[in-house]
């Protein structure tokens, strides 16, 4: 990379520069030589730092006005709703907005599913990422108890209750994670406690992950490893960020659906209803985000084994590099392996509907499947796959298909579109 | 495309403005609700005014009450107080006020006991005009509650009130 | 455009996992009302949250309480809109308990606009045992806090009926078709003419209905005028940035050889 040749113009730049390198930072960022055929699907990562910014930025305000104390957090909520100047707008923003920051993260991670995003030599980035997405749910899980609402109280005490599945010491755990012995103030406190804090770590994470990212630089819908700078690059600045910020605008389109006009979609009526100890809700559900975890830790009938199998959800993520054996990285030239993607998609998402329905009768019995599937997709297909798939010839730059008009589609194969789209 | 471009070399420029104005003006919109989230909320505006009892208070003697957070001293003058209050020539305050346009009733000076240099609360009966003294950094109120001397820029403010009736104070 | 029905029908998906028809368990179809709220620029109707204040009042207020809300926010802009000296009269006769005075003192007070609405009963456990064991449910963020919202609310109350052959009622417990397990503590709140609207309006059990939840749907969301207001201007902006930004983009990409 030629940042390292960066001169400030004034004079003062240099001096400043010379002590703290901030305008070579600066200059690399602009200069990032990313690949030109990044389509659509790669501005998540521009779209999700502008929600944990949206979430640290709102969280923070709400904190000014939030009070953590089991007897008062249900009304202060209501406080904010009514009394704050735009409390309402804040707080809606805030909630809807962990839900769009998770729909972006999805999509991100089904990217880098797709794209092999996950290979060598981006192994580094993706764990990091991984990090990320698991405190991620466990900011929001906290998140969502604050309220002090029905929910929170009965999602937290369910949770929490996973933990108490660890044999010998899980109920001290799961007392040590109360503070007491069933949630309660202490343990409203401690949550609002670290759902401040997570999110910061998850910034520092973030920027971990953006550096990480800049050493070998981005993947791309072909897949393959582009000289940087080089003719199938761009720069950063205003070419990628230009096409971020346009797909943040389209992105705020949703968002501000949500927020304005239903705010409460993806909520659940009973958070509304302030948290007793007494009288557990018909159907405790998570947030929908969690639901593809909420299946498959019910789908069995083991507690112990239930966790594990939804801790190993996760897990099994972490070590996909090493899963996934094919040289290959874009699923454009893996015509197999992008039946099964599909297939992962579909049985996530058949996942997710089961989560939120009761875990009886067929709903059960399809949620097993799809458990099963789910492990069977990463531990057996993968590996196995990797090593019998025919895959497609890999052009050896970006540029040629590039002139084909859009690289990310499986037309590229065909060189006769390239003259038809000249 | 770039060749319609070559004929209006301007176009793009005004997009650019445009889209950068309107952007600002989006921001500023989007920030708005993040700083006025701090000022004072509707159920704080709402609580503008206080009642005080004032039928125990003797001449010579004041009391505090808490209105809008904040001290408020009710003096019930003595009419030596009101005198030297009202003897003052104005060319000789700092912040030139007649005592009559602070004491609607002359026995009774209502006003913020909060010193107008840093907002402390000043000490009744004490300094140099035995009125009000404020101990952080020394500034002399008389018995009209005037700054006389000291860093304080201004006289302590007097609140907006009333009598409601002969025992019944109502701030704000 | 593939992209866009994508993205569409995950959305659609998403919505649907949080609004499982499935699990409200063969439960009739809601009862439907145009709220005059619902629509994207959708406001309240003045008149009918000041009779819904009225039916809230009258009737409802001898059991469920609304303790969010405050004698202030009646004059509050985007909801009744009663006038200050209205407001004030309504709250002059409630008796809040305020205190201690200087004599260390609990005393009574007519209430004023900055007090909160004052509840039928001192705690949930009073509430309790003068309704049977059952909780009447304070009715601040009601609306939000039941599955179907306003439609659920006002079906409920037009929704009693004699039970059927098979159903056997406990004293003091009523059959309706829309509630949860169908049995419910509360009985038949309104019937026609049980009030007499000081507007002149016919006070039938739907008018009442319709007034009531439009008033229930204000408490839990008073300030839904103003989010209606801001989300048409927000979105109509964010639409028109998005296309000038598509054509700087156009511009900026056109300086290479790449579509996007």
């Amino acid at each position: 990379m030629s940042d390292h040749d960066y001169q400030p113009n004034s004079k003062l730049g240099k001096w400043f520069n010379d002590r703290l390198p901030l305008l070579t930072l600066s200059s690399h960022l602009r200069e990032y030589p990313t690949p030109k055929n990044l389509n659509y699907w790669w501005t998540f990562g521009g779209i999700l730092t502008f929600c944990l910014i949206v979430q640290i930025v709102t969280g923070i305000i709400l904190g000014m006005h939030y009070i953590a104390n089991a007897d008062l957090a249900f009304e202060s909520v209501e406080h904010i709703m009514r009394d704050v100047n735009y409390g309402w707008l804040i707080r809606y923003v805030h909630a809807n907005g962990s839900s769009m920051f998770f729909l972006a993260v999805y999509i991100h991670i089904f990217r880098a599913l797709y794209y092999g995003s996950y290979k060598s030599p981006r192994e580094i980035i993706w764990i990091i990422g991984m990090i990320i997405y698991f405190l991620m749910m466990a900011t929001a899980f906290m998140g969502y108890v604050l309220p002090w609402g029905q929910m929170s109280f009965w999602g937290a005490t369910v949770i929490t209750n996973l933990f108490s599945a660890v044999p010998f010491v899980g109920e001290s755990i799961t007392n040590w994670l109360w503070g007491g012995y069933a949630v309660g103030n202490p343990t409203l406190t401690r949550f609002f406690s670290l759902h401040y804090l997570l999110p910061f770590l998850i910034l520092g994470l973030v920027i971990l992950h953006i550096w990480a990212l800049h050493v070998p630089g981005n993947n791309n819908p072909i897949g393959i490893e582009i000289k940087q700078p080089s003719k199938d690059t761009v720069p950063f600045h205003p070419y990628i960020v230009i096409k971020d910020l346009f797909a943040l605008i389209l992105f705020l389109i949703v968002f501000a659906f949500f927020v304005f006009y239903s705010p409460n979609l993806l909520g659940h009526a009973d958070n509304y209803i302030e948290a007793n100890p007494l009288v557990t809700p018909a159907h405790i559900v998570p947030e929908w985000y969690l639901l593809p975890f909420y299946a498959i830790l019910r789908s069995i009938p083991d507690k112990l084994f239930g966790v594990i199998a939804m801790f190993a959800s996760i897990f099994v993520l972490v070590i996909l590099p090493w899963l996934d054996t094919s040289k290959v990285k874009s699923a454009i030239f893996r015509p197999i392996y992008k039946q099964f993607y599909w297939f992962l998609v579909a049985d996530v998402i058949i996942l997710g509907y089961m989560g939120a329905m009761p875990a009886e009768g067929t709903y059960l019995i399809i949620a097993r499947i799809a458990t099963a599937y789910y492990f069977l997709h990463f531990l057996i297909i993968l590996p196995f796959l990797g090593k019998k798939e025919k895959t497609l010839d890999v052009p050896l730059n970006i540029t040629e298909p590039v002139l084909g008009g859009y690289p990310n589609q499986a037309k590229t194969k065909e060189k006769s579109n390239i003259k038809e789209n000249l | 495309m770039s060749e319609s471009d070559k004929k209006k070399p301007n176009r793009r420029d005004f997009i650019l403005t445009a889209t950068t104005a309107a952007g600002a003006v989006g921001i500023g919109a989007a920030a708005w609700p993040l700083i006025d989230q701090m000022n004072p909320d509707a159920s704080v505006k709402a609580l503008a005014s206080t009642e005080v009892d004032i039928s125990g208070v003797e001449p010579g003697q004041s009391i505090t009450v808490l209105w809008r957070g904040k001290p408020v001293f009710i003096k019930r003058r003595t009419q030596e107080e009101i005198d030297s209050a009202r003897a003052v020539d104005l060319k000789d305050l700092k912040h030139p006020e007649k005592d009559e346009d602070r004491a609607k009733d002359p026995e009774w000076l209502v006003m913020l006991g909060v010193c107008t240099h840093l907002g402390c609360v000043p000490l009744t009966d004490k300094g140099d005009y035995n009125a009000w003294f404020c101990p952080c950094h020394g500034s002399h109120y008389d018995t009209s509650g005037r700054i006389r001397k000291g860093p304080a820029p201004t006289n302590l403010e007097v609140p907006k009130y009333v009598f409601v009736n002969s025992k019944t104070i109502k701030i704000g | 455009m593939k992209k866009i029905i994508k993205l569409l029908f995950f959305l659609t998906l998403l919505i649907n996992f949080n609004n499982p028809k499935a699990i409200a368990e063969s439960s009739p179809e809601l009862l439907k009302v145009d709220w005059s709220f619902k629509s994207f620029i959708g406001k309240f109707d003045r008149a009918s949250l000041q009779r819904g204040y009225q039916v809230y009042n009258e009737v409802c207020s001898s059991c469920h309480s609304v303790k969010y809300l405050s004698y202030r926010n009646l004059v509050e802009k985007g909801g009744p809109e009663f006038s200050e000296e209205e407001a004030k009269a309504i709250a002059s006769n409630f008796e809040v308990i305020d205190g201690p005075d200087s004599t260390g003192e609990m005393f009574t007070r007519n209430a004023k606009l900055s007090d909160k609405f004052v509840m039928p009963y001192a705690n949930e456990e009073e509430a309790k045992s003068a309704n049977g064991g059952a909780y009447p449910p304070d009715m601040s963020v009601l609306v939000k806090a039941r599955k179907g919202g306003a439609d659920y609310i006002y079906s409920l109350l037009l929704g009693y009926e004699d039970a059927p052959a098979d159903v056997n009622l406990d004293d003091g417990v009523y059959y309706n078709k829309y509630m949860y397990g169908n049995k419910i503590k509360m009985s038949a709140p309104l019937s026609d003419d049980l009030i007499e609207y000081s507007d002149g309006t016919k006070a039938t059990s739907e008018q009442m209905a319709k007034d009531v939840v439009s008033f229930l749907m204000w408490t839990a969301e008073p300030h839904l005028e103003l989010r209606h207001k801001f989300g048409f201007r927000v979105i109509i902006y964010l639409i028109i940035i998005s296309v000038l930004v598509y054509f700087i983009m156009k511009k900026i990409w056109s300086r290479i050889e790449s579509k996007i």
